[in-house]
């Protein structure tokens, strides 16, 4: 185990845990609403304020789990504590340590109801998320899997909108659905290697029944969570009910849970069934990116619009890892970071409008870019980036993930294209009405006293300076990665030559 | 001190870049007045400091062969992004003769155009915003000339797209104008997706992204092989270029993507002048002349480009003698224009190893970006003094002018030399430029392409003429309030006249110095006097035509020709019905025949299937549930039952 893992001297990722959980136990005796906000942002803004110094302590030159932290847990089952983060997953925790502040933000006004106990679930949320990017024990991870559903289902359920019931149900409902599969999995492995500790599992030589059939239960688990298209239907009646706050959550940061998970475990601990199945689900992606880039184009709504953009965006993520090339993977994670950054900052945006005009159709947001300029300069760039303009963190992520796919197969990488073409013509239909509009808008004078605030700029400003900071500067992102996505596609070419009756043709 | 100029040769793009972020952010209030003054001293400055760095390559790089035998010099290269250990994309600064020269002519031009729009715009609710997009608009353009790399040119050439959307849909309160903008944008990034698989395809090959290694004959030659698409044989390198040639294709508006560059006037004239004289379309034939070495080792590419170029221009022209309106007139004069200056290119020959015993010949090559060179400062002129015209009159339709020529006499005079230099007439700069084109097709033996190149040069005599002798001459055909010049319109007009009458006299630098990269023309190859005196007969007689027609103002003559061939005239005035067929494309098939049924099919089949199993699961959970009612005497039956049962299968 040592050799896989470092140790530090600080438990820095076990505070990051359960200091938001404790904030949270601190709301429970606490009732008034402002104190509720300030101290949760304040939790949070100390939490990601922590989790920067994982950089600074991050060791860019190795592949192993660094701040890792072993405890007994059950010992009887072989069951530990075991924290660690690598390349990976640093990256991930800080964008779920860094969402959250403008997530508490951007929940400020917009809830008015049971406030103590809406801060109390996002610091759940948080706890969750945390633990589940820094776990590497199965038990673990898989306890902090299905711990996040509860405090999304309550975002949704009661702060949520007219149709909150059914949405949040079927969230719940879905979810868990793939989840089984995913316990069943882990015992699987856990029966066969009588560990449950991530790192142990990984390179084994399975037999190829076992690969596949564990493979599919993962990949049911995490399609779900991606949404892979067809598994996405979730995904659009759960953002339109939720609170900004609760979009912003699901689309920045648990959508990654699913691509996470098909890195960190598909690939690592069923290599040779990736390879067999990689083509069907490369196949999935592509018509992910095709399909989710026609809805959105269709959509009126603009929550759906955004939702159904993720599913195309989340399209080029799988297909970038399933491409197993470095490029391509690397080009994924940093697409994952993205869609995070990007996506997110359009849900604020839209949340930001519904707060003032009290709907979500396209139709009622026409023209207001007259009388809110500051609010359409944000729009226009959080768009740009999210159809891939040069210069924005998602054309460094699409061009990765393009050149990785065009390295493996030339082909998919044509499949791919109509997607960009697509999500520019969506972006740039949502675009055009919300900032010009035509002749006959609704009359949006009344918002002209409502343009941003120093709090929503304060919340969208930080995603801004990711969206060109990434794109401009990518490299200090691609070398906190590097490392470790190198060897773990070292490893999987390593598999492939030993058994290279199972290579795919398809692969080449 | 050439050194100097060259380390901080980045300061031609800060000083637009300065002016967009001063103006668009306001750190400082400005008053719009201010930021006009503003925008005009950020842009002047990036226009003498441009000079200088041309005047410093001329002196340093021009001047000593011996040092730089490709011409070319790299100010800067500043590494972005590592993509592997041997492939890594730089953002830098590369000059060579195009390069300068678009320096030049951008620069110039930007100025120019910065002080009309304080007359143009004048009174604009948004006329700071304006300022702030044009100095976008020129950082972007002069961003992607420079670029050392085919990537950091991708970067400027979105950005060039990008700030023409936003000044093309200026006056966004008119739904056209956003439809215009919007449809550039898709038009155009619909081709750029093109271009970027094309770069994909080179930097896989090559490991490269930097120009000077594209361009190598190395390159071409790893690249020069055939592959199997299912029963198609493809040469790669044919199909890398021609992808990275349809990104030109949409910038460049050529036809069948030429469909929005005529709506683009939809913006203010200042921009349109600006789009259609010195950047965004432009660009593609700069990114053919820049890619030039690797094109022309495709033979396939280059009869491409010349196709394109030749039929675009023999078709635009046809289409500018109908319309009526005074910019849409323009505009399809400058598709034709375009067309002259890609099938020039397609008609320059230069050997890479690949394919030896061609002729060399790049004349085609100086010709048509001496062309893009004359071009720029007329047609920028043409639509500055539209602009005037449409500013003084309050109608785009030709038919409504007439008689300006007492009302607006320096504008006359003024685009009378813009005009002749159009038509082709000797000796203003178009004369020259053209001859030089027509010569180049010519010598390399495509007989057909001068033939088309003669004719649209008759018609173009004729269209540009017609639009002149509409405007100016005869009687006024409408009603006209207080027709003034604006001085500082008239300003910019006129000062383009000197380009437009002296540029002619640097055909011979072109043709010796705006070389294809290594290799220098050598001049063995005859150059007939007919071939001139024929251009020069056409033009003549366009201009003939145009007086008989519509000299003094007259249209009953023209009208009895229209009504003849009536059924031809309509769909020529309706532009051979392509944007019906786009419209029916985009909005029949893609929005209504798919975008909406994949909405509803994923509503009703995908989300159906998966509430259907839910609804199963339901429903069988409802059927079992009724086996445990609690009955104790249907457990007992089932159980007798079953019992019965197993005795019977026992046996």
């Amino acid at each position: 185990m040592d050799s896989l893992i470092i140790k530090e001297g600080f438990p820095l990722l076990s505070f990051l845990i359960f200091f938001p959980l404790a904030g949270a136990v601190v709301l429970l005796f606490f009732n008034g609403e402002k104190f509720a906000r300030y101290w949760t942002l304040a939790i949070t803004l100390i939490t990601a304020a922590f989790s920067i110094s994982l950089i600074t302590g991050f060791d860019t030159t190795t592949a192993k789990f660094q701040f890792a932290e072993v405890h007994n847990w059950i010992p009887q089952l072989n069951i530990h504590y075991i924290l660690g983060v690598d390349g990976i997953s640093i990256l991930m925790v800080l964008l779920s340590t860094l969402i959250m502040p403008l997530c508490i933000l951007a929940s400020w006004r917009y809830i008015k109801t049971r406030v103590s106990q809406f801060m109390f679930s996002m610091l759940i949320m948080e706890v969750s998320m945390i633990g589940l990017f820094t776990s590497l024990d199965f038990v673990l991870f898989w306890v902090f899997w299905e711990f996040m559903l509860i405090p999304m289902y309550l975002l949704i359920a009661v702060w949520g909108g007219p149709r909150k019931d059914y949405a949040s149900i079927k969230f719940f409902i879905y979810t868990l659905a793939g989840s089984v599969f995913l316990l069943v999995a882990i015992i699987a492995l856990y029966m066969k290697t009588g560990t449950f500790f991530i790192p142990d599992m990984m390179w084994h030589h399975y037999s190829m029944t076992f690969q596949i059939l564990v493979f599919l239960a993962f990949f049911l688990a995490f399609a779900i969570k991606v949404p892979m298209f067809p598994f996405h239907t979730w995904l659009p009646a759960a953002h339109v009910e939720a609170p900004t706050a609760g979009s912003v959550i699901l689309a920045s940061v648990l959508l990654k849970m699913g691509a996470y998970g098909m890195l960190r475990f598909c690939l690592p601990i069923t290599p040779q069934a990736t390879f067999l199945l990689a083509p069907y689900i490369l196949g999935l992606s592509i018509a992910g990116i095709i399909y989710g880039g026609f809805t959105a184009l269709a959509q009126h709504d603009m929550k759906k619009l955004v939702a159904y953009s993720s599913v195309g965006h989340m399209g080029f993520v799988t297909l970038g890892i399933f491409v197993l090339n470095i490029r391509s993977v690397e080009g994924a994670i940093i697409q994952m970071l993205n869609h995070g950054v990007t996506t997110g900052a359009l849900f604020l945006c839209v949340g930001m409008i519904y707060e003032r005009t009290h709907s979500r159709e396209l139709r009622a947001a026409t023209g207001i870019g007259r009388y809110m300029p500051w609010y359409v300069t944000f729009l226009t760039f959080f768009a740009l980036s999210s159809f891939g303009f040069p210069g924005t963190n998602s054309f460094i992520g699409e061009f990765l993930i393009l050149a990785g796919t065009f390295q493996a197969n030339k082909f998919l990488a044509l499949a791919a294209i109509p997607g960009a073409v697509l999500a520019a013509a969506y972006m740039l239909r949502m675009l055009q009405k919300i900032v010009w509009g035509g002749t006959n808008n609704p009359d949006q004078s009344y918002l002209k006293k409502h343009d941003l605030g120093i709090r929503e700029i304060a919340t969208l400003a930080p995603l801004l300076l990711f969206v060109f900071w990434i794109g401009l500067d990518p490299q200090p992102f691609l070398d906190l990665m590097h490392h470790s996505v190198v060897n773990l596609i070292n490893q999987l070419n390593f598999i492939q030559q030993q058994a290279p009756h199972v290579a795919s043709a398809f692969m080449r | 001190m050439a050194d100097l100029l060259f380390t901080h040769s980045y300061l031609i793009l800060l000083f637009p870049l300065l002016s967009f972020v001063t103006i668009s952010l306001r750190p400082v209030q400005l008053s719009p007045k201010m930021a006009g003054r503003f925008a005009i001293g950020c842009q002047g400055l990036s226009m003498l400091y441009g000079l200088a760095v041309a005047a410093a390559y001329w002196q340093t790089v021009i001047g000593q062969p011996q040092l730089y035998p490709a011409r070319s010099l790299v100010c800067f290269d500043l590494a972005w992004l590592n993509f592997s250990p041997t492939l890594t994309a730089n953002m830098g600064i590369f000059l060579d003769p195009i390069s300068v020269m678009m320096i030049v002519v951008i620069s110039i031009i930007s100025f120019l155009v910065n002080i009309y729009s304080v007359g143009y715009m004048k009174d604009d609710p948004g006329f700071a915003r304006f300022f702030a997009l044009m100095a976008l608009f020129s950082f972007s353009m002069l961003g992607l000339v420079i670029s050392s790399n085919i990537l950091q040119m991708f970067v400027f050439w979105e950005l060039v797209g990008m700030s023409s959307y936003a000044l093309i849909g200026f006056w966004y309160q008119k739904p056209s104008a956003v439809a215009a903008s919007k449809k550039a944008f898709v038009v155009t990034r619909f081709a750029d997706t093109f271009f970027l698989i094309g770069i994909i395809v080179v930097s896989f090959y090559t490991q490269s992204f930097d120009f000077q290694t594209l361009n190598s004959p190395e390159t071409a030659a790893l690249l020069d092989h055939t592959f199997m698409l299912g029963i198609v044989p493809i040469n790669l390198l044919t199909l890398a270029t021609i992808l990275i040639f349809t990104g030109g294709w949409g910038k460049s508006a050529m036809f069948p993507l030429h469909i929005w560059l005529p709506d683009a006037m939809e913006g203010p004239t200042p921009v349109s002048s600006i789009i259609h004289s010195a950047t965004m379309v432009v660009a593609g034939v700069f990114l053919t002349a820049r890619m030039f070495p690797l094109f022309a080792a495709s033979e396939v590419t280059l009869a491409v480009v010349q196709f394109v170029g030749a039929f675009t221009a023999l078709f635009a022209a046809i289409i500018a003698i109908t319309q009526k309106d005074i910019k849409r007139i323009l505009a399809f004069s400058t598709l034709s224009q375009l067309g002259y200056m890609l099938f020039s290119l397609g008609v320059a020959k230069m050997v890479t190893g690949i394919h030896p015993g061609a002729e060399i010949n790049p004349l085609g090559y100086s010709a048509a970006m001496y062309h893009v060179f004359t071009h720029a400062f007329f047609k920028c002129m043409l639509f500055l003094g539209a602009g005037a015209i449409i500013h003084a009159v309050h109608s785009n339709d030709i038919m409504d002018m007439g008689g300006l020529r007492r009302l607006m006499p320096k504008t006359y005079w003024s685009l009378l030399t813009a005009c002749l230099a159009i038509g082709g007439i000797f000796p203003f700069s178009g004369f020259w430029s053209k001859d030089a084109i027509l010569l180049a097709a010519l010598q390399s033996g495509h007989y057909i392409v001068c033939a088309v190149g003669l004719a649209t040069g008759g018609l173009t005599a004729f269209y540009i003429f017609r639009f002149f002798f509409l405007t100016f001459h005869g009687r006024a055909r409408s009603k006209f309030h207080d027709v003034r010049e604006n001085s500082w319109m008239t300003f910019s007009i006129m000062a383009l006249t000197i380009p437009t009458v002296t540029a002619g006299m640097l055909e011979h630098l072109f043709v010796s110095e705006v070389t294809v990269p290594g290799l220098a023309y050598t001049p063995n190859f005859s150059h007939p006097l007919w071939l001139p005196t024929l251009a020069s007969l056409a033009g003549i007689a366009g201009i003939s035509l145009a007086w008989t027609f519509y000299g003094r103002g007259r249209t009953e003559a023209a009208e009895r020709c229209r009504l003849r061939i009536a059924p031809v005239y309509q769909v020529i005035y309706n532009k051979f019905y392509i944007d019906e067929v786009y419209l029916f494309i985009t909005h029949k098939i893609i929005f209504h025949g798919i975008a909406a049924p994949i909405k509803w099919l994923d509503r009703h089949i995908v989300d159906g299937a998966m509430n259907l199993i839910g609804e199963f699961l339901q429903q069988g959970g409802k059927a079992v549930r009724l086996l445990q009612n609690g009955q104790l005497q249907l457990y007992l039956g089932v159980t007798t039952l079953g019992f019965i049962a197993l005795l019977f299968l026992g046996r």
